[in-house]
């Protein structure tokens, strides 16, 4: 990590949903920083409430969505806070998004050149001519091939790669303070998903951004990452740098998830799956939500955990977990 | 781009053949003899043996048909048996009507349509949202001929000494008259021949001759004797075209790329106005075509209740009084009229959505 | 190894048992549910029963005979085209009652209201009954056998679909003749390529998945397999066409009955107690507003069933 400047500093955000069965809680108190040019990794299994953070962030909720309480400070402004006009200020502009599905996620009747440069257009208050020259300028960097014609393209001609390198363009136009990409390679193949990862990191290489990457998929995490979240039913459950979450992992569930990554040469007749389901957000226990399914809680904690959910004990100042196991540990 | 324009005209053949197959069919086919029905009961044999040979009715029927192809193509649809007039000379006369009372209910119907689609769908689940559908629930329930009846009650008896009175029936006040703007800028037109009627046929939209000759008392009139009609024939077309807006507009909210224009930091309005209503707008493109059909249909009804005599309220004239001529040029031009505007909106709806260019 | 093992194994065992122990929902019972939670299906729905008794019973809520013409049988002088009278809006009570006023030949029009509205439904039901027979035939044969019998097939329903369909019908009275029989008819031919293109297009989906493939593959009996398989699954967008469909051939029925086409006097239709009325309608709106009414009601009443039905139906809508 090069500079200690903190980018964005997100304490106990908590982000509930209206539904027919009344309000859900999708995230619950996750607290994390991000440091200038670091990249935090966000990982979980689906449902576990990562996008929801990132779209609470953004303010991009949908409608029956909203913050209850909690802050996100960006340079000394708590996003949570403001209105939606100062946040479209910010939004592409200091902060950018990409999404899972780059084929959806483009105006299927706006030529792609034109999508581009509209941002150009919003935050740079300029011509729609230069903004044009800048796209294009933009596409050459994202390496997208004799870029002049596929300015003019409308994004169904484009594969799901190239759509991708154009939201990532998009994303960096404005070189934004930070990044933050939910899961961008999960809709593509493995091959064209390493190419928009050293994509990123170049990029990352180039404009310092702090870069928030959402996934499920562990060898991106590995690749990528230079701090670890792990979430789980809407909780942080494990938190640091990767090397240290990766060899060794404290939480039962991260655990369990490392176990679980098959490795190519050994001979297993089974896979190690986790056993059981990730509890429905509208039924969840009292106590620690991945306690049905530990594999590593003995008689002592065993009431501890039924019954009342673990506060994150950090290990070190750099490495924490939710779990009465650590208790003695802090 | 081309190639699309160009597959559509070229589907649109046999569907032309098609209308002219059933016309011809469904007018042969009406029981009755026509020469009783116009000459009259007592009619004798030799007399409509006559007027059989002279309306061509004696010859088989595969060389009426084609005869008839060959005179549709070139517009001469022959003379009107109840009128003795030529059947294009009526249509000159009819059409326009017909046209007026159509394009102004298209007209009125996409903007207040596409207007409170676009209300009820940005203020989604409130009261403005709610009203509007349970009147747009009203609306498509209506009988177009009721509404125009309780239309011209309303304005036409009860507000009569108010400055709200609109006239119930006609197409201008009594003694006015419109004058066609080639008389009025002094053209040598001779009757009866084919530039006159073209001309003829562009003079009789009242509207649009006052327009351009500059006659604001005839044109006020006319607008005046239209706003009832246009209003009722109107209402069915505007309340579908509001529905489709709003929960075409809703769903597209829902989209991906609506989330990516807010990410990007577009202002709300600009997101719905730059991004949404453009992708909004293509299913109830799609169904423009479709409510121009019901449009034409109901102008039937409408011509009969505001007494505009019209293509419409002709042609079921003539089905009463087996005006083969009529019946078959009438519902020709109908249909190819249809054919038409569904081929425009097929082929604007290319323009409109790329992806669609392809097949 | 081994006694974690046991652990993992006893732990999913307990989880699982869990799910499958909750009831699966039948779709029927949802989809009830569903069509009564919203306002719309609820009203429809309500309208519609409000309607259906009312036509049941008319012989006991209408006062008198819809045919009856009531000249030198009521004890005052009658009007011709009279005015409502009302004894509780304050009516003088020796006039006799007539809640819609009386016709132009001296009948009671509120009990040709209520009448009426058997031939409505009737006109409603049939109409749709024999669209859905025919579209669904058709569409389904078209989709099964392909080439040229669905050729054929869609060239016929396109070419119905080239005309508006009001005028269409008309054509069609005007060649069968003005009656209720054929302007039924008319009205069912007109809206039956719907149906077909439904059918069509469901039928061809489902005709490629794998299950079907298999069947055929296996030697079952493609007529079995058309009726029992695929076309209930295709069932859904046909019940609110339907539905809705219902409403359009009540409003069609009563334009060609306003204009003569439809249903013939003295038949209390609505749309024939509009037309004949409608040239008095300055003198005695009444006469047309309460036919108009009657009409509005009942075609609301279906549009709102058929629009709650398909909200409730919509497979993408989870609770």
């Amino acid at each position: 990590m090069l500079s200690q400047s903190t980018q964005l500093e997100v304490k106990n955000l908590t982000t509930c949903f209206r539904t027919s069965k009344g309000n859900v809680m999708a995230v619950d108190e996750i607290s994390f920083s991000l440091k200038k040019g670091e990249t935090l990794c966000i990982v979980g299994e689906s449902g576990c409430g990562k996008s929801v953070s990132a779209l609470s962030i953004m303010g991009l909720l949908p409608p029956s969505g909203y913050v209850k309480s909690g802050s996100a400070i960006f340079q000394n402004n708590d996003l949570l806070l403001m209105t939606t006009k100062e946040l479209e200020k910010l939004r592409g502009n200091r902060i950018s998004m990409i999404f899972q599905d780059p084929g959806s996620s483009l105006n299927p009747v706006m030529r792609v050149g034109d999508q581009v440069s509209e941002i150009f257009q919003i935050h740079l208050n300029i011509s729609k001519q230069e903004g044009r020259k800048k796209a294009l300028e933009m596409l050459k960097q994202v390496e997208i091939p004799d870029p002049e014609s596929r300015m003019l393209a409308f994004p169904h001609e484009l594969s799901g790669g190239m759509a991708q390198r154009i939201m990532i363009a998009i994303a960096l136009a404005c070189n934004p303070d930070i990044l933050i990409a939910d899961e961008p390679t999960t809709a593509l193949d493995v091959t064209i998903q390493s190419q928009i990862l050293n994509l990123m990191s170049e990029m990352q290489l180039k404009t310092q951004t702090a870069i928030i990457l959402i996934t499920h998929d562990l060898g991106v995490v590995a690749e990528m990452a230079d701090n670890v979240l792990v979430m789980y039913c809407g909780q942080v459950v494990e938190y640091g740098d990767v090397k240290t979450v990766f060899n060794s992992p404290i939480h039962p569930y991260t655990k369990a998830l490392m176990k679980s990554i098959p490795i190519i040469g050994k001979k297993t007749r089974r896979l190690d799956a986790i056993p059981g389901r990730v509890p429905s957000l509208d039924m969840l226990p009292s106590g620690c939500r991945f306690e049905r399914r530990c594999a590593e809680k003995n008689d002592n904690i065993v009431s501890n955990c039924q019954n009342k959910i673990p506060p994150i004990f950090n290990v070190d100042s750099l490495h924490g977990s939710r779990c009465w196991l650590e208790k003695g540990n802090e | 781009m081309i190639t699309y324009i160009i597959k559509r005209l070229l589907i649109s053949i046999p569907v032309l053949f098609g209308i002219l197959l059933v016309t011809f069919v469904l007018a042969r086919l009406i029981p009755g003899d026509p020469c009783k029905a116009i000459l009259g009961e007592k009619a004798t044999v030799e007399v409509c043996e006559k007027f059989e040979k002279r309306f061509g009715l004696d010859q088989p029927i595969h060389t009426q048909f084609f005869l008839y192809s060959k005179r549709v193509v070139v517009a001469d649809f022959g003379n009107s048996i109840r009128f003795s007039r030529p059947v294009s000379q009526i249509l000159v006369e009819r059409f326009p009507v017909t046209i007026e009372l159509a394009l102004g209910g298209l007209v009125v119907a996409i903007f207040a349509g596409v207007f409170l689609g676009i209300i009820s769908a940005l203020k989604h689940n409130t009261s403005v949202d709610v009203g509007t559908m349970v009147l747009a629930n009203v609306g498509i329930s209506m009988p177009v001929f009721w509404l125009g009846l309780m239309l011209a009650y309303l304005f036409g008896l009860l507000l009569k000494d108010t400055i709200f009175w609109l006239p119930p029936s006609g197409r201008l006040t009594a003694g006015l008259s419109s004058i066609p703007f080639f008389e009025v800028w002094g053209w040598e037109v001779l009757k009866g021949t084919s530039k006159s009627k073209f001309l003829e046929f562009f003079a009789n939209h009242y509207i649009f001759n006052a327009l351009i000759t500059g006659n604001w008392e005839i044109f006020k009139d006319a607008i005046r004797h239209m706003i009832l009609p246009v209003i009722a024939l109107s209402t069915i077309p505007m309340a579908i075209i509001a529905r489709i807006t709003r929960s075409s507009l809703l769903e597209v909210l829902g989209r991906d790329y609506i989330r990516t224009a807010k990410a990007k930091g577009v202002k709300s309005k600009n997101v719905v106005s730059k991004h949404a209503l453009r992708n909004a707008m293509l299913p109830v493109v799609t169904i423009l075509g479709l409510q121009m059909g019901g449009l034409l249909s109901g102008a039937v009804l409408t011509e009969t209740v505001f007494g505009l005599s019209g293509v419409g309220r002709m042609l079921v004239e003539a089905i009463y009084a087996r005006d083969y001529p009529i019946i078959q040029a009438f519902t020709v031009m109908i249909a190819v009229a249809y054919m038409f505007i569904n081929l425009l909106v097929d082929i604007s709806y290319g323009f409109l959505d790329p992806r669609v260019r392809l097949e | 190894m081994s006694k974690l093992g046991k652990v993992s194994k006893n732990l999913s065992e307990n989880i699982d048992e869990e799910l499958l122990l909750q009831k699966p929902v039948s779709v029927w019972k949802r989809t009830i549910k569903r069509l009564l939670s919203k306002r719309s299906g609820k009203i429809g729905l309500l309208l519609i029963c409000f309607i259906f008794i009312i036509a049941i019973a008319a012989p006991v809520i209408a006062p008198y005979d819809p045919h009856e013409v009531l000249i030198g049988k009521e004890i005052v002088k009658l009007k011709k085209r009279e005015a409502p009278c009302i004894h509780v809006f304050g009516c003088d009570q020796a006039k006799p009652q007539h809640l819609m006023g009386i016709d132009g030949n001296y009948r009671d029009q509120f009990s040709r209201i209520i009448y009426g509205s058997r031939i409505s439904l009737s006109i409603g039901f049939s109409t749709v009954s024999f669209a859905v027979i025919g579209g669904v035939l058709l569409g389904a044969l078209a989709a099964f056998f392909g080439g040229w019998i669905d050729n054929i097939i869609m060239r016929m329903m396109d070419v119905i679909l080239g005309f508006p369909s009001l005028l269409l019908a008309i054509a069609i009275v005007a060649v069968l003749g003005p009656g209720i029989r054929n302007a039924l008819l008319a009205i069912a031919i007109v809206t039956l390529p719907a149906y077909a293109r439904l059918t069509r297009a469901s039928v061809l989906t489902v005709k490629e998945l794998d299950y079907v493939k298999a069947s055929l593959a296996l030697g079952a009996s493609p007529t079995r397999l058309l009726l029992f398989r695929i076309l209930p699954n295709s069932l859904t967008p046909i019940v609110v066409l339907a539905t809705l469909g219902i409403a359009t051939a009540i409003l069609d029925a009563a334009g060609l009955s306003f204009l003569g086409l439809g249903a013939q006097p003295p038949s209390p239709e609505w749309g024939t107690m509009l037309g004949s009325e409608r040239n008095q309608v300055f003198s005695a709106p009444h006469l047309v507003f309460f036919p108009g009414i009657a009409i509005m009601i009942t075609v609301l009443a279906f549009n709102l069933f058929g629009d709650g039905l398909r909200d409730a139906l919509d497979p993408r809508l989870n609770d």
